[in-house]
């Protein structure tokens, strides 16, 4: 299980942090058996496996988040005892969650010191502090006034801070949570750059990720995960896409995208002039039967405001909707639900899931099957585990609580009930985010399928390369206004992100 | 892991299930129930008389009955403080409708039931329409009810229900006491609802994450309506139970009854923060709860170290409340 030293290790080098035969149980569920790991100093360590595979559980054991239920871990050589996360910290362990920890009411530079500001006898130094925390976005590329209240900042920026938090205190490991997760592309791409520069002066980083390209772009090493073992360690440049997938998924998985394309039918849906608030402003789109058209754009730029908008989640100030020829308003998500619009949300565990409720619960949640005016539970479970076949999901029981699941299947419980609920017009807003590969192509291949039978799909993505496999067509949005749209035939990386960056148009 | 983890979730999963939806501690409950029956049956021989049992089980009918409606609120991620109040608006109504307006005896009690769907009628549309949080808006029910039933009574009981009246709260049949006979209706009643109904599963959903419900088209509005409505009928019930006990409406009744049946709801193992909590659970913390207080005066312990002793019991609940959410909500 020990495997050879990195690339940038000498061989005899201790290494930063060490797992040693860690499992973890939770009530009917092995997360983790038995995992070996080493972490040196100066590498970025890929941790990749499909949702469930233990991944996370197992940096949270790193960062002392969790308890292991049995294994141990050395920091510098030196065994840990389990005493949580402020002692993880103390010891340069720092882990950014997916779900940031920071106070979003309070400043940048008070939200990098919480906990142990600069001063004494309770009074902070608040000159020193906001010259500290200069320092530390500098060192993390973020161009922010430290005094900005962290509420105002973009999901991007906000990660920085937590990255900059984590370094605040001598971080000589840090742990990220699938942090391009609701990162764009461009984002991404300066995120690595600050890895980069992290590990050049010997910062490990512990990176969780699913996502191939960028395990290839980022990672030194990579550990793959399935089913809470490890199944190998290797360099990065020892390995193949194909191979990667395959260890992954323990199977070969043909075509990430299935798409078949055919010639798209009647217009189902048209929208015309949609304004909702500051974020849309007067936007036309429509999308024919059997077509799926894709929603590209930066973050913020009114992708998820334009689909809650024609979806009643927050109703439209202005515009005007027809659906298969006919005027139609909507209010409510009921009133869209019922006149045939669906939306798979983007914040699962904010407004998508009953974490304490069961799978079958949230998969039929809002329309449970009845007979004679009372549910009928075991109609319910049928459901259920039909759509815990199809979709993969790993969970110990349908009737478990959601909340048991790991990120990728709370995701695919909700494209469950979003699949369930049959709509004719489906808005899927980042449905991908959060999902293992195999769950990922099957996810598309349901979505080409329900495309197939004539309904008409709107997909909003901030991975290009889903939108430009999926799409027919592609309409870009930038500051609530369409920026441009390309036909299938025109797509390219470079001419998306011109014009949702407004770079110098959209021409090669 | 697929394989091993469904298998062993066949046993697993009736515990799971059974700890999420709050049973467990109802299952504490009826453990400690148990034991302080055993307990006060030795110390009191006066606690284990047929004739005490009876009174005890009537006793309770009236918070079990209300209990029921409140753990519905409860599940939404409500509070319902005003049940105690509406039970006395709905009782002196009942009993004024029977004494000056001659009706029958069942239509007596309807009506004192329609009081109290009216009250949670107005409570369910306060918290959703208007958006008041359920704490202020039945507060204010609590004290608008009381004060409409001092109006209406100038704060003098109210007497003259004909005598076919006294059998809700004072019956027998055969050896049973209509009162618990109507206990296990509710209670019945009251399961189906919450788990067999849509009405039911979106309490469950509502007191979760009201927002996932509204995105899945669950009529929110409607629904959180109609449980502040069910917790007013099953308040004028019980109402109606304890003015048929009494033989009169009393224009006091009730107050700080809310406490109790709060208590008996949360000791049954319903999560104040929503989502949780069971009907069996909440009918075992009534009794729990009236087990001590009965207990107490066969002890001869005053109410005054009775009300202390509920007070902790509720603190030990809901501390047992957070500590399981720590414990086990730990992934997520």
């Amino acid at each position: 299980m020990v495997e050879e030293p990195a690339r940038h290790a000498e061989p005899a080098e201790v290494p930063r942090a060490r797992l040693l035969g860690v499992s973890k149980r939770f009530p009917g569920v092995d997360a983790v058996t038995d995992v070996s790991l080493d972490v040196f100093a100066g590498e970025v360590h890929v941790l990749a496996g499909e949702n469930g595979a233990g991944k996370s559980t197992l940096m949270k054991i790193l960062a002392q988040v969790d308890a292991p239920t049995s294994g141990g871990i050395e920091i510098d050589g030196v065994p840990v005892v389990h005493r949580g996360p402020a002692h993880a910290r103390r010891l340069g362990v720092s882990m950014v969650h997916q779900e940031f920890a920071l106070a979003p009411d309070l400043t940048v530079a008070e939200n990098l010191f919480l906990g142990h500001e600069p001063g004494r006898l309770g009074w902070i130094r608040r000159r020193v502090e906001r010259a500290r925390a200069r320092r530390l976005l500098r060192r993390v590329g973020l161009d922010v006034r430290e005094t900005r209240t962290v509420r105002t900042l973009s999901t991007a920026q906000q990660q920085r801070v937590e990255i900059a938090k984590a370094l605040a205190v001598d971080t000589g490991l840090l742990v990220l949570d699938e942090p391009t997760a609701s990162l764009t592309e461009q984002e991404s791409a300066e995120l690595f750059t600050v890895l980069r520069s992290l590990t050049a002066t010997g910062t490990a980083v512990c990176y969780i990720s699913h996502r191939l390209d960028e395990i290839f772009t980022i990672g030194d090493r990579v550990t793959v995960l399935r089913d809470g073992s490890v199944v190998t360690t290797r360099h990065v440049g020892e390995l193949d896409e194909a191979a990667l997938v395959r260890s992954m998924v323990g199977r070969d998985v043909e075509n990430l995208y299935p798409r078949v394309f055919r010639e798209p039918g009647p217009v189902r849906l048209r929208v015309r002039g949609l304004e909702r608030a500051e974020a849309v402003r007067g936007v036309d789109l429509s999308v024919r039967a059997g077509e799926i058209l894709g929603l590209a754009g930066l973050i913020g730029a009114g992708r998820t405001e334009l689909a809650r908008a024609v979806f009643g989640a927050e109703p439209a100030t202005a515009g005007r909707l027809t659906l298969d020829g006919r005027d139609l308003r909507v209010r409510s998500p009921r009133e869209a639900m019922a006149a045939g619009i669906g939306y798979l949300t983007e914040d699962r565990k904010g407004d998508g899931l009953a974490l304490q409720l069961g799978v079958d619960v949230n998969i039929t949640l809002g329309a449970p099957p009845t007979r004679g005016g009372l549910i009928d539970l075991r109609a319910e479970r049928d459901e259920a585990e039909h759509y815990r076949d199809r979709l993969g999901i790993r969970t110990p029981r349908v009737n478990s609580p959601v909340r048991l699941l790991s990120g990728g299947n709370q995701q695919k419980v909700v494209l469950a009930r979003v699949l369930r609920a049959g709509a004719g017009v489906l808005f899927v807003d980042e449905p991908g985010r959060g999902m293992d590969v195999a769950a990922k192509s099957e996810m598309f291949r349901q979505l080409d399928e329900l495309a197939s039978e004539g309904r008409a799909i709107v997909l909003i993505s901030s991975y290009l390369p889903e939108l430009m496999n999926m799409c027919d067509r592609v309409l870009v949005l930038r500051a609530g206004r369409v920026a441009g749209e390309l036909d299938r035939a025109e797509f390219s990386e470079r001419r998306l992100v011109a014009l949702a960056t407004g770079a110098g148009g959209g021409d090669e | 892991m697929s394989e091993t983890g469904t298998q062993r979730g066949e046993s697993a999963g009736v515990w799971t299930r059974l700890r999420n939806s709050g049973a467990v501690s109802g299952v504490a409950a009826a453990g400690a129930l148990i034991v302080l029956f055993a307990v006060l049956s030795v110390v009191a021989p006066s606690f284990l008389t047929v004739d005490n049992l009876f009174n005890l089980a009537s006793q309770t009918s009236v918070k079990a009955v209300m209990a029921v409606g409140v753990t519905m609120v409860i599940i939404t991620g409500g509070i319902d403080l005003s049940v105690g109040s509406v039970a006395a608006l709905s009782g002196v109504v009942g009993v004024l409708l029977m004494a000056e307006h001659g009706l029958n005896p069942l239509l007596g009690i309807l009506g004192g039931l329609a009081v109290g769907a009216t009250a949670g009628l107005v409570n369910g549309l306060l918290v959703s329409r208007v958006g008041l949080p359920p704490f202020i808006a039945t507060l204010g029910m609590l004290s608008v009810a009381r004060g409409v039933v001092l109006i209406l009574t100038g704060a003098v009981a109210v007497f003259g229900a004909p005598d076919s009246f006294r059998l809700l709260g004072q019956g027998v049949l055969g050896p049973v006491p209509i009162p618990v006979l109507v206990i296990v209706l509710v209670a019945v009643v009251g399961h189906l609802v919450l788990t067999r109904t849509r009405l039911g599963r979106y309490a469950y959903v509502l007191g979760s994450n009201p927002e996932a419900a509204r995105l899945s088209g669950v009529a929110v509005a409607r629904h959180t309506t109609s449980v502040y409505v069910l917790s007013g009928v099953f308040a004028g019930l019980g109402g109606m139970i304890a003015a048929s006990r009494i033989n009169s409406g009393q224009p006091n009744f009730g107050e700080g009854l809310e406490l109790d049946v709060i208590a008996a709801v949360v000791i049954g193992g319903a999560s104040l923060f929503g989502g949780r909590g069971t009907v069996f659970g909440s009918l075992i913390g009534a009794f729990l709860v009236a087990v001590i207080r009965n207990g107490a005066v066969q002890l001869g312990i005053g109410t005054f170290y009775q009300n202390v002793l509920i007070g902790v019991i509720i603190w030990v609940a809901v501390w047992w409340d957070r500590y399981r959410r720590g414990k086990f909500g730990a992934r997520g």
